[in-house]
């Protein structure tokens, strides 16, 4: 396997949906090339740093007129039942 | 409207990227989302039954995640907002259609995501082309292999560090930023992303691994060893 294929390839490994024998390949490759090695450990960062992140709470304003629509639709939904 | 979004685009950017918890190299397959608690299907059953207050937790349960999604999905707060509020009126609305075959909040993100991107075509028509095939590999190699040094965490303060994941993911093109956030962030499944896009799987794995790449490249300004903050 050369560059390129890891490259190819590195979201099927990170999601772990490589076949074995690919996975294999692609590790023989990792392990004497520095560059490779290097780039699929921070497309690992990236994925966690993003997917780690949590959402802060809604803003005051923002929620309180969700909740209004919301019970509006309610009250509807109640008024034709 | 444009004009005040442009102005507020900064005061806005980085509540909705939320707090990173350190990174971590030893960990390529992250955990399914734990965001849907056990007890959701109770909430869900028992809202269908026509308990009001169970359906108003499930929204005040998600309503964060869900303006998270819409606002990565336009960039908008004003269309952030719209998407958001229209995807829990008509969850409340369609309910009865519910089926449970997968988590309500999946169900809810696949509505909020579609709300969103209807507000993000009709803003920005031209620059949306999830159905358009994309080049081949070559354009895949990374340019620049730079050192990022120890934990980015370590040498960023919180902020900055929100607004630096604000930044990249504002620059990515919308339709590498909707594939990302709908499996990266949201975590849905490739199969459910794709439907959600209504494009194909392998269409879906092409765009997610080029904003991986995109992202590391753009993530790699800020984080690479010897910069200065």
């Amino acid at each position: 396997m050369n560059c390129k294929s890891v490259i190819r390839e590195i979201s099927n490994y990170l999601d772990g949906e490589l076949e074995p024998s690919v996975k294999q390949e692609l590790e023989q490759h990792l392990e004497h090339c520095e560059d490779c090695n290097v780039v699929v450990d921070q497309v690992r960062l990236t994925v966690d740093v993003f997917c780690d992140s949590k959402p802060v709470e809604l803003p005051s304003d923002i929620k309180s007129r969700l909740h209004e629509a919301l019970r509006r639709k309610i009250k509807e939904k109640g008024n034709q039942a | 409207m444009l004009c005040a979004t442009f102005m507020d685009a900064k005061a806005m950017m980085w509540p909705w990227i939320g707090p990173p918890k350190p990174l971590s190299a030893s960990n390529p397959h992250r955990l399914p989302s734990r965001v849907a608690r056990d007890d959701e299907h109770l909430l869900v059953a028992a809202a269908k039954r026509g308990d009001a207050d169970a359906f108003e937790e499930l929204v005040t349960r998600y309503e964060a995640k869900i303006f998270r999604l819409t606002m990565n999905i336009t960039r908008n707060r004003e269309d952030a907002e719209d998407a958001m509020q229209e995807a829990f009126l008509k969850s409340y609305a369609h309910l009865k259609d519910f089926q449970g075959d997968s988590r309500f909040y999946t169900w809810l993100v696949r509505i909020a995501a579609n709300e969103a991107l209807m507000r993000l075509r009709k803003r920005r028509p031209n620059q949306v082309s999830l159905d358009e095939p994309i080049e081949g590999a070559e354009d895949l190699m990374p340019r620049e292999i730079e050192d990022w040094g120890p934990s980015p965490e370590q040498r960023f303060a919180q902020t900055e560090m929100h607004e630096i994941l604000s930044e990249v993911i504002d620059k990515l093109e919308p339709d590498f930023r909707i594939v990302f956030v709908l499996r990266d962030i949201e975590e849905l499944s490739t199969e459910e992303t794709a439907k959600v896009l209504g494009i194909s799987v392998p269409a879906v794995k092409s765009r997610l691994l080029r904003a991986r790449l995109k992202l590391r490249q753009k993530l790699s300004r800020y984080f690479r060893q010897g910069r200065t903050n």
